[in-house]
């Protein structure tokens, strides 16, 4: 890959530049936090469930452009869907960034796009912190419900 | 225009850039435009070459052999001792110690120095601004001795806040370890002063001069610093060797940093007594063949002389910071164009996030550095979390420079008017 145009994709660029779902959560909500050191991104993702279902997903921070993008676009493809099917995605996203395959059958909407990213080694944390923040919300999230079944 | 006809009276860089084979390589298929010297510079042939020869003509263990490629190695070796000493004028050759970076060099002076002065209550002066490897290793010992390490603020215009010295150097400062250029900013500190300053209260100044050996002239008896660290491949030279210079009746007096071979005079079961300096403080089989290659590349700086080589990067330094700051939403941090400053310059360009910048400038083959550049506390001071950096070396033109200043301005235009 040598153009930029390959690695920042229309769809990355349009997301980072009309983040979806961006701000905070003023209701109960699950709150979790991700950073990455190295580049100084800093995510707090903002999770709202009814029961098995995420019915509210927001998300707030700063970051380059990878990272802000693949926030609005993990924000728009679990909002709404049960936490099952988020984690369904969660793993293909990461996969994919490992350079894994992916199920066929499995609908990603836009996260495909970032799958060029994997080839910038550097840039993986970046794509990926939103994911790894995901993952963070939703075991605090196991964890309460373990707590509370005590 | 007049910049570049002014640099080419000051410097052949064409004839200058031959001696570089990388500087001829392709990046993304456009030629590299290296912009990240203050990371680590590129090698002279001069530097490769001896690399190779030494391992093809020379290659023994030093100090020990009594056979004839034992003893080229080692006046080899002890020849770049005497190099480096006359480079930064220190009076003696025993004051030169070769580590593996300025790190350890920094590393070994709060090991042996700090651990066997500090006591609890005292205190370590740095500044906002230092490199990690200034900052971590005083956090280390100073937290081992009940010992407090303090900091005195930088200005935005990257100098220091010498208005608060009467508080942060007092009788209880034992150590002051300070940069003598900013690898961020740029910014020259007055070390001269702060060595006086320091000795004033009885403390031990410890400089820096990681950045400051490749762009200032260093004579450590003027400065009349205690200690002084920097490392040879930001010096052109190769990685892995640093090097330590104290004042000998310091090191005379200080415990040994690392044991081993080569820094031992008489051992026994339960005990050992020290080789003489600098020995003392080198143990196991050093760098042989890096030192040596590094005394090539001391010898090539001094070849094309380093006032040439200063009066260009000054000239081109002040080009790029007038370029750049003619780009519409570029903050400079720093100092400005009519301060004194040298070759790296950190910017930003509008909310785009330095990763970004520097990633679409890669495309465009040029190499610059996105980060916190192992300066979290001032990026902190900065109110940033992250620069660019663009850091010169003498093998730069003023077409790099405009070539930056385009991919600069075309990365803007792509990224849009985004955060």
């Amino acid at each position: 890959m040598n153009d930029l145009n390959e690695l920042y994709r229309e769809v990355i660029l349009d997301h980072y530049q009309y983040p979806r779902h961006k701000g905070t959560c003023t209701a109960p909500c699950v709150i979790s936090e991700g950073k990455n050191p190295l580049c100084g991104d800093e995510l707090t993702l903002y999770l709202t469930l009814d029961g098995e279902t995420i019915s509210d997903v927001t998300w707030n921070g700063h970051g380059c452009s990878i990272c802000m993008a693949s926030a609005s676009m993990l924000a728009e493809s679990v909002h709404g869907i049960s936490i099952a099917a988020a984690k369904e995605k969660l793993q293909a996203v990461v996969d994919m960034m490992h350079g894994k395959g992916i199920p066929a059958e499995l609908d990603l909407g836009d996260l495909p796009v970032l799958e060029g990213v994997k080839q910038f080694p550097v840039r993986i944390k970046c794509a990926l912190l939103a994911w790894t923040t995901l993952q963070e919300g939703l075991n605090q999230h196991g964890n309460e419900q373990r707590n509370d079944t005590h | 225009m007049s910049t570049l006809a002014q640099n080419k009276n000051i410097l052949d860089v064409a004839a200058v850039r031959k001696d570089f084979p990388i500087l001829a390589t392709q990046v993304h298929g456009k030629p590299l435009v290296y912009l990240d010297n203050a990371a680590t510079a590129q090698k002279p042939r001069a530097v490769i070459d001896a690399l190779t020869h030494f391992y093809e003509t020379s290659n023994a263990n030093i100090h020990r052999g009594v056979h004839a490629l034992s003893e080229a190695a080692t006046a080899q070796y002890e020849a770049v001792r005497e190099q480096v000493r006359e480079f930064i004028h220190a009076a003696s050759p025993r004051e030169i110690i070769f580590t593996r970076n300025a790190t350890e060099a920094l590393n070994l002076v709060a090991q042996s120095y700090g651990r066997a002065h500090l006591q609890p209550g005292d205190e370590i002066l740095v500044s906002t601004m230092e490199h990690h490897s200034n900052l971590v290793p005083w956090q280390l010992i100073a937290a081992e001795r009940g010992a407090t390490v303090r900091a005195i603020p930088v200005h935005a215009s990257g100098a220091l806040d010498l208005s608060q010295l009467d508080t942060l150097l007092t009788k209880k400062t034992r150590i002051v370890a300070i940069t003598m250029l900013s690898n961020v900013m740029g910014s020259i500190t007055p070390i001269r002063e702060l060595a006086a300053r320091a000795h004033s209260v009885g403390a031990v100044l410890v400089v820096d001069a990681a950045q400051g050996v490749v762009h200032l002239p260093i004579n450590v008896e003027q400065i009349g610093c205690d200690f002084l660290a920097f490392s040879s491949h930001k010096l052109y030279g190769p990685t892995g060797v640093g090097v330590l210079y104290g004042r000998e009746k310091l090191l005379e007096a200080m415990p040994p940093f690392l044991g081993g071979g080569e820094m031992i005079d008489h051992v026994e079961i339960t005990h050992s007594t020290w080789a003489q300096l600098p020995h003392k403080f080198e143990a196991g089989t050093p760098n042989i063949a890096d030192v040596i290659a590094f005394g090539a590349a001391l010898s090539y700086l001094q070849n094309i002389g380093m006032e040439k080589i200063r009066a260009y990067e000054t000239s081109l330094t002040h080009y790029a910071v007038q370029q750049l700051s003619r780009i519409d939403g570029l903050t400079i941090y720093g100092p400005g164009l009519e301060d004194l400053r040298d070759a790296v310059i950190a910017f930003n360009l509008g909310g785009l996030h330095p990763h970004d910048v520097s990633q679409a400038l890669d495309f465009d083959g040029i190499a610059i550095r996105a980060g916190h550049h192992c300066c979290q506390p001032l990026m902190r001071a900065l109110g940033v979390v992250a620069t660019n950096r663009a850091s010169l070396a003498f093998y730069n033109t003023a077409a790099e420079i405009d070539f930056l200043v385009a991919a600069l301005k075309k990365t803007k235009q792509f990224f849009g008017s985004a955060r």
